[in-house]
């Protein structure tokens, strides 16, 4: 029994070093197309053909050695000068590799080689190198056709020993089951936790002996701990090493030309998110391929080289992972992409009116969008880029494209480096305790008196908190979680004070009430067993500092279970409106312009207010700026659109910060100040357009007095327009 | 022969093949599931594992336990990783010979039958054998706990 358990752990080591092997033979064998007559590149491609050969005939998989013995001729053929490296060539190679694969899937799965034979293609091998197929090979144009004896080879003599050794270099690693790292993560934290519970016994004792040693096992554990977590860790180059013969086989069947770079290989991220993006990002390739870069004769047209170009950037960013696919092919064009829209009646054509191109190429990742004029085979799969979204945002990454007519797409990945270890807010409803990712989190509202004036308050039938003018909608954790059974319950359960979690999920903002904050944390994130993982409201469990279990919350799922992120408010947000319509439900933000009037702009246009320190404002150029989240956001002031030219503006207040409207543009957010706040109303509007002039949609009364209402879209065009 | 570890609930004996149980642990803190079926006890943490807990009584479609009543955990292995259940206290182990084995008996109604694969006639008691992979199987396993 014993003897069967180790020839089957012998046989599954056997099948992922051939498949390795076969990942190293088919990027030898891509550089090989480019390169033919590179002798380290084809000496490796055979070190590996050899390899997978040799164990073949130990495991008695007689097909496989056949099949890699007949590649293995061709290689040694090229390595004796008697063969050149040709597209037709690469391609049984290929075929020969794509062979190998099926073998070991077979072998794999039932312990046998499968049906197939093969005998075609090792016949087909074999004929490359036979006299016969000395005839012309379309890659290269007769004239350059290389003689038998290729002069290449001949000037650059084939090393001394290009040492094709069996024998494998000093063994610096070991394979090791996931499992067992799992397990091994799982006892350290284990340890981590025991090892606090010992430092505050050992703070309550005199002995120093004792005391040194726990200090000892302090920095020992924390040492283990970090270094465990590395053992996770793989380079991105793992999932990029398969796209290379994906672009290739696709590029060729579309007939285009790609080359693919790849800079940032090295960048390491944990193996779960490694595993997590390898489908959403062949997704993305084959899109770029399909749809991004265009045929050879129509690159030439427009003045680009024929070859297209297809980058694979990564990088560490903030503890993130950006990762960039980018090709140089046509571009997006956002007119199409609105059209397209319209046709499927994706949106509301008016707001498809209103929408700038930054914001209509994002609606390739709506449900139901395809760009390709027809289908194709390659990337119409069924699959969209929504999909790819929901994966990426599944794993508390984002994807954005960001692209220009003619100039290329690129699609922009940030991705957590772990899933193992995530930061998290600990929170507690009644007595119990939940784990939220802070990637999720924008930000911590405290309320006093939350049934009162100023507390939770209700629109359309959904309780909403007014958070600096925005009606924040609100889930309530208690009622989500079955302790009550309706948000009125939960409310008066949390007594004179409660926390809103200002949260963020798929592009949407909604409060989660909670009792309170109790820690801010590190969490190791735990799987659920399957029985409830049809709970979609948990997104795993951990164990926290006292080692209890606590759930983790998937901030998507509560938000949809709560009904405060309804497909309608994304649409909202992904296309306000900004011109006011006659006679409907709106909020105005009512400001003081100066000189005894009174603006009001409608806040479906604008996506955040905020209040900031005055002392961050900075001044270029007469442009005054301010740093904004990741970006730099200019500073425009409003009043003076509410005057004639020639009128002083309004005294700016002393106020230590100032309020900004900060509205989303394609170039990065503006903001817009304005020098008071009188208040935030709602109802439905008459506008009088007689007083519309530039930048006024018209006016209002509100009360008694005459307000002129903004003409939000204007003013912003006119300030993008004169912006450098 | 075959090992079976003994467990009670509710004065009933019961058993399940003593390869299939792990440890026998006293209660754990439990972290109750919301939304979870209701024989879903909870989690604890097993050694940092985090590990589900049937209320084995409920899931049976026995009386509740007393309140403030004895409790263990009997953990237990399935295909999805171990799984606690909650028993009123663990037994003996009893070997047994596969003679006396009998399929679950007529008097069992529904869903306990269903769960349980069969009994041992042994003198004085009846110990009935559960069908660990249908317990351990909640939740959209056609249980209707």
């Amino acid at each position: 029994m014993n003897a069967a358990n180790d020839m089957d752990d012998a046989l599954v080591e056997f099948l992922a070093e051939s498949e390795e092997n076969l990942d190293g033979f088919e990027e030898a064998l891509l550089g090989l197309e480019r390169a033919p007559d590179d002798t380290a590149l084809l000496t490796a491609a055979f070190r590996y053909i050899h390899s997978i050969k040799g164990t073949a005939g130990f495991f008695s998989c007689g097909r496989l050695q056949a099949l890699t013995h007949a590649g293995e001729s061709v290689l040694s053929r090229m390595r004796d000068g008697e063969l050149r490296m040709s597209q037709v060539i690469a391609g049984q190679l290929f075929a020969m590799s794509d062979g190998a694969r099926q073998i070991l899937a077979a072998v794999r799965a039932t312990r046998d080689e499968g049906k197939r034979d093969f005998d075609d293609l090792i016949a087909q091998l074999a004929r490359s190198f036979a006299p016969a197929a000395a005839e012309p090979d379309p890659m290269w144009p007769a004239s350059a056709q290389p003689a038998p004896v290729a002069p290449a080879a001949a000037s650059a003599p084939v090393p001394p020993a290009p040492e094709i050794s069996d024998e494998p270099e000093e063994p610096t690693t070991v394979r090791v089951d996931v499992h067992l790292l799992d397990t091994l993560i799982s006892l350290v934290g284990e340890l981590v936790l025991t090892r606090n519970q010992l430092l505050q016994v050992s703070g309550r004792s005199s002995d120093p002996a004792f005391q040194s040693t726990t200090q000892r096992l302090n920095h020992i554990t924390s040492d283990l701990q970090e270094r465990i977590m590395k053992t996770r860790m793989q380079p991105i180059r793992n999932v990029w090493n398969r796209l290379p013969r994906v672009v290739r086989d696709l590029s060729a069947q579309c007939g285009k030309q790609v080359r693919v770079e790849m800079v940032g290989g090295d960048t390491e991220l944990d193996k779960t998110i490694v595993e997590a993006i390898r489908d959403p990002l062949t997704h993305m390739v084959r899109n770029a391929i399909d749809h991004g870069i265009e045929t050879a004769e129509a690159r030439v047209a427009s003045g680009k080289p024929a070859e297209g170009r297809l980058t694979l950037r990564a990088s560490h960013e903030n503890g993130r992972v950006i990762m960039d696919i980018a090709d140089d092919g046509a571009g997006i064009d956002p007119e199409k992409i609105r059209r397209k829209a319209l046709e499927r009646g994706l949106l509301p054509a008016e707001q498809l009116q209103r929408m700038n191109a930054h914001e209509l190429i994002q609606l390739i990742f709506l449900p139901g969008f395809s760009t390709a004029d027809k289908v194709s085979s390659i990337s119409g799969r069924g699959v969209g880029m929504d999909v790819v979204k929901h994966n990426i945002e599944r794993i508390g990454g984002q994807v954005e494209v960001l692209g220009t007519i003619g100039a290329g797409t690129t699609l922009r990945m940030k991705v957590p480096l772990t899933l193992a270890i995530v930061s998290a807010l600990v929170v507690q409803t009644g007595d119990e305790r939940y784990a939220i990712p802070q990637a999720n989190l924008l930000e911590l509202v405290g309320v006093n008196d939350p049934g009162g004036p100023g507390g939770v308050e209700v629109f359309s039938e959904v309780p909403v908190y007014r958070l600096r003018g925005t009606l924040l909608p609100l889930a309530f954790l208690a009622k989500e979680m079955g302790r009550a059974a309706t948000w009125q319950e939960a409310l008066a359960e949390l007594g004179d004070a409660m926390t809103i979690l200002v949260l963020k999920s798929d592009g949407r903002e909604f409060g989660l009430v909670v009792d309170g904050v109790c820690d801010s944390t590190e969490i190791v994130v735990k799987p659920l067993a399957k029985a409830l993982k049809s709970l979609a409201v948990f997104a795993g469990a951990t164990i926290l500092g006292d080692g209890r279990v606590a759930l983790i919350l998937d901030v998507l799922n509560i938000a949809r279970r709560a009904g405060v992120g309804s497909e309608r408010r994304m649409m909202a947000r992904v296309a306000p409106p900004v011109l006011v319509p006659d006679g409907e439900q709106q909020r105005l933000l009512l400001f003081d312009a100066g000189h005894g009037r009174q603006g009001a702009v409608s806040l479906a246009g604008v996506d955040r207010l905020e209040s900031l320190d005055r002392g961050r404002v900075h001044e270029a150029g007469g442009q005054r700026m301010v740093r904004y989240r990741d970006a730099v956001m200019p500073l425009y002031e409003l009043s003076p659109w509410m005057h004639d030219v020639g009128v002083a503006p309004a005294p700016g207040s002393d106020d230590a910060s100032i309020h900004v409207l900060v509205c989303a543009r394609a170039g990065g957010p503006v903001g817009l100040v304005v020098t008071r706040i009188v208040d935030v109303i709602e109802g439905s509007f008459k506008i009088h357009e007689g007083a519309r002039r530039r930048g006024i949609a018209g006016a209002v009364v509100l009360g008694e007095r005459v307000t002129d209402l903004v003409d939000l879209e204007q003013v912003l065009a006119h300030i993008t327009e004169v912006r450098p | 022969m075959t090992k079976l570890c003994s467990f009670f609930l509710d004065e009933h004996c019961f058993g399940v093949p003593v390869e299939q149980v792990q440890e026998i642990l006293l209660p754990a803190p439990l972290t109750r599931v919301a939304l979870a079926p209701a024989e879903v006890a909870g989690l604890i943490n097993l050694r940092g594992q985090i590990v589900m807990t049937l209320e084995l009584r409920r899931r049976l479609g026995l009386p509740e336990r007393a309140l403030g009543a004895s409790v263990q955990n009997l953990v237990v292995t399935s295909e999805d990783g171990p799984v606690a259940l909650l028993v009123d206290r663990a037994g003996d182990v009893l070997s047994v010979s596969d003679d006396d084995f009998e399929s679950p008996p007529e008097t069992l109604r529904g869903e306990l039958r269903r769960l349980l694969r069969g009994a041992y006639k042994l003198p004085g008691r009846l110990p009935l054998v559960l069908d660990l992979p249908r317990v351990t199987q909640v939740g959209g396993g056609g249980a209707s706990g």
